[in-house]
């Protein structure tokens, strides 16, 4: 076994040492110990990613001296160390660009517990991506619940409190629905990790047996799984949660934890179930009209809303919706989009919430949209930098919105019952995505009305400034990267959806 | 000129227009959410001035005079009967709904049980392999004479590390939503604090739990103690042990005070000890995961089995999951008391 099939086992390690010790740490000592990991660990990923691209198969880890089924075990193949390597830069670039704010929210003595709750968020999805071992998801999932909760309520202002019970009471409950589904499908296969429970669960299929339990398991998995991760009649926690929390907790939520939930089910789907079985078991079909629905709804409610932050919270139920939409196609093609999706719709909300920061700044920090007239002239990266991620959402040619919106399109074309819905639902929701982001951005860019209030401009350090328009810029280069070279990225992602099978 | 002028204000593209510079549009509801209370009267005095419904608000208020209210204006008025049906048939509704999709889902995995392979059957899938070697060689492999010791702190020690991390990252949540932040100069701390701190209640002087306590404490000391060490030997292990032992030590804080607890255990005392514990879980089995996924002697011995000293590294895990354990239980504790350990 060479150094780099080490390096998945010592990123989950990593993460979880530096929160640890954070717990003794000052919060400036926290802080550069936690961007020192998530340097460590993305360049861990890109190396494993290079591994595995250059070998061609995926291989497994085994946790400790006991062989699969008895021991645990971690996984890393090419679409493990794609996206391990992409939440890692859109976490870099998040806790970098909201550094400013999140040193103002936070209180002094407790700078430390939110690195602490960065790092084992980073820890959890890192684990969440690799593992191989249903219970280990689980005891993950958990750990991102937790953390989830602690980077929302650590702005001690009341509407995060309330947003933070209302995360914590509907994460729960998926959490509650996916422990029953692996408790489930437990007593039917008698496995908890993924490979011999894969075989275990041919062997039923096979024999025709536990149809009734297959069914329920598979149910209740991937509700659990989707209340998590906002599917729209789940999505209530979404607006709250994303438009109260600190910018860095808001573009980790809505980026990267979320999409760690839905990667979860894709793997269950691929590498417990089995393809085929989601397949024939209809499931898909729910899925698909969940994602459907809550593509529409998800931008008229955005389009209703007047808070700018909520207004984006919104768009990503939509944007959610497409993920699932494209799972629910139930071919190849459709998941390779939702893959895709999921890491442009990662890059850019980031982009979004990151660069709002900025735009707020400058605006006085009012939370209606039209305190940010003129806010484009007065701060123009970050203008610049919304107006990128705005037009991205829309799907705007170059940028990866719109190879994600070409990837659903071309692949509804294979599946002949549910093209004519999907081709009409991402033409309504596109149009609906041009006419909230659209007006936001003719905001920006209107001249400020003389009666209009312009509040003060928030002071702010020289570093704190360089550090947000950095990761406006590395988060713009990153959307340019995903939409102008996406070939690469998306042979990627179907090498590795082929190495789940 | 003038009527063209009215057509104009309600085109189409004037509504668009004004919906574009964010003016409120009397038909589309406000997000109630969103606003403050005042706000919402606000915005609903603008758009409901209809007089009837003033009127039938006016009567609504003579019969009940309880919400008679001078200073409340027509628009307030105005609302409070048509949101109070509104929202008294969606309360009614939306309680109706839970109870049915609770009902409904409880139905489902009782139905679902049905077909589930019989408990306790010998041929049932969860009887393979996997547990036969837990159970035939466990002893052998892991020196641990309680199997489920050896499964939880060595077959799958990965899971159990993470478990450990769940309840790190909880006592971390607490700590961020309770703790008081004393040398912090912001207003209202020193407030929150005094209003936190439940001190000044000390010392009880209640004799009878004094006398408890000193005869019970140290008894649940050293049981909690016993059962950490035999973790490997005996039912028990590191989270059942220091649950005894944290709540020995909530036992005797409750009986002499925070002054005497204070002279052992303070925030230093709770970090250093999760600190090392943790840092010494997370080293230790790193280097066996290691070695044993590369197919090395990880040079741990196993000891004779049902000796004190066996089993590898079971022992000083069952320790430091205990420490982090009791400490985690006790911080809740003084977290809910004053807001600080």
């Amino acid at each position: 076994m060479t150094l780099v099939q080490n390096l998945p086992f010592f990123s989950i390690v990593i993460a979880m040492f530096s929160g640890i010790i954070s717990s003794v740490l000052t919060g400036k000592q926290a802080r550069n110990v936690s961007i020192g990991a998530i340097v460590v660990t993305t360049f861990m990923s890109a190396a494993v990613l290079a591994f595995c691209l250059k070998t061609g198969e995926s291989y497994t880890y085994m946790m400790g001296h006991f062989p699969a089924p008895w021991g645990n075990e971690i996984r890393a193949g090419v679409l493990e160390g794609l996206t391990a390597l992409l939440f890692g830069v859109v976490m870099l670039l998040s806790v970098v660009g909201g550094m400013g704010h999140t040193f103002e929210d936070v209180e002094g003595s407790k700078l430390n517990l939110f690195f602490i709750v960065i790092d084992l968020m980073l820890s959890s999805l890192l684990a969440l991506i690799y593992t191989n071992d249903l219970f280990t998801a689980y005891v993950f999932v958990e750990i991102n619940t937790i953390a989830g909760c602690g980077l929302i309520m650590i702005r001690q202002v009341g509407r995060s409190f309330t947003s933070a019970i209302r995360y914590l009471m509907m994460s729960q409950l998926g959490s509650g629905l996916f422990l029953i589904g692996l408790t489930l499908l437990y007593d039917v296969t008698g496995h908890l990790l993924m490979s011999p429970a894969k075989e275990a669960v041919a062997a039923i299929e096979a024999s025709g047996s536990y149809e009734i339990p297959m069914l329920v398991i598979l149910a209740v998995i991937s509700v659990g799984l989707a209340i998590k991760s906002g599917l729209y009649p789940f999505h209530s926690w979404i607006p709250d949660t994303y438009g109260y929390a600190t910018p860095t907790a808001s573009a980790i939520l809505s980026g990267l934890v979320s999409k760690g939930y839905i990667f979860l089910l894709i793997k269950i789907f691929y590498r417990v179930i089995g393809r085929e079985n989601v397949i024939n078991s209809r499931i898909v079909n729910v899925l698909f009209l969940f994602g459907l629905v809550g593509m529409i709804m998800g931008s008229v409610r955005a389009m209703l809303e007047k808070d700018t932050r909520r207004m984006i919270a919104y768009s990503s139920v939509a944007q959610i919706g497409y993920i699932y939409l494209g799972l629910g196609l139930g071919t190849q093609d459709g998941v390779i989009a939702a893959i895709f999706h999921m890491f442009t719709h990662s890059a850019t909300k980031a982009l979004l919430f990151i660069s709002a920061v900025g735009l707020y700044e400058v605006s006085g920090d009012k939370k209606d949209y039209l305190s940010l007239r003129g806010a484009g002239y007065r701060n123009p990266l970050a203008g610049i930098g919304f107006t990128v991620g705005a037009l991205s959402m829309v799907g705007f040619p170059m940028l990866s919105g719109f190879i994600s919106k070409l990837l659903f399109a071309s692949s509804a074309l294979e599946s002949p019952h549910k093209m004519l819905p999907t081709l009409i639902g991402l033409a309504v929701s596109t149009v609906l995505n041009a006419v909230y982001f659209l007006r936001l951005v003719t905001t920006l860019y209107s001249p400020a009305t003389a009666g209009a209030l312009v509040g003060e401009v928030r002071k702010r350090t020289r570093a704190a400034h360089w550090m947000l328009g950095g990761a406006t810029c590395c988060f713009i280069l990153l959307n340019l990267i995903l939409g102008s070279f996406s070939q690469p990225v998306v042979r990627a992602i179907a090498e590795g959806l082929a190495m789940f099978e | 000129m003038s009527r063209r002028k009215d057509d104009l204000a309600g085109s189409r593209w004037m509504k668009f227009k004004r919906w574009l510079d964010g003016e409120v549009d009397p038909l589309m509801a406000p997000d109630m959410e969103t606003m403050a209370p005042g706000q919402v009267a606000a915005a609903v005095r603008a758009d409901t001035a209809a007089p009837e419904q003033v009127e039938a608000a006016t009567e609504m208020q003579l019969a009940s005079p309880a919400e008679k209210q001078p200073t409340c204006s027509a628009g307030q008025r105005a609302a409070s009967p048509t949101k109070r049906r509104g929202q008294k048939i969606y309360d009614r509704f939306y309680q109706v709904m839970s109870i049915v999709l609770c009902m409904g889902i409880i139905a489902v995995l009782l139905w679902t049980i049905a077909y589930l392979p019989v408990f306790g059957n010998a041929g049932n899938p969860d009887n393979n392999e996997v547990s036969a070697r837990y159970i035939e060689r466990g002893l052998q492999e892991t020196g641990a004479v309680n199997i489920v010791t050896g499964m939880i702190l060595d077959y799958r020690a990965f899971d159990t590390f993470g478990e450990s991390c769940v309840l790190f990252i909880a006592s971390c949540c607490v700590l961020v939503l309770l703790r008081i932040d004393k040398e912090s100069s912001a207003e209202g701390v020193q407030e929150r604090l005094k209003a936190a701190d439940d001190r000044r209640y000390e010392p009880k002087e209640d004799i009878i739990l004094q006398k408890c306590a000193m005869v019970l404490s140290p008894v649940i000391f050293v049981f909690g103690i016993y059962i950490i060490l035999n973790g490997h030997l005996s039912p028990g292990g590191g989270f059942s042990g220091g649950a005894v032992l944290g709540s020995g030590s909530i036992l005797y804080l409750n009986a002499f005070g925070f002054e005497k607890t204070e002279r052992f255990f303070n925030t230093r005392t709770y970090r250093r000890i999760t600190v090392t514990a943790l840092s010494f879980y997370c080293l230790a089995k790193s280097y066996s995961f290691f070695t044993g996924a590369n197919h090395m002697e990880s040079g741990i011995p196993l000891g004779t089995p049902g000796a004190i000293l066996s089993s590898g590294l079971i022992l000083p895990l069952n320790i430091c999951v205990g420490m982090v354990v009791a400490c985690t239980m006790y911080a809740f504790y003084t977290l809910f008391r004053k807001g600080d350990m």
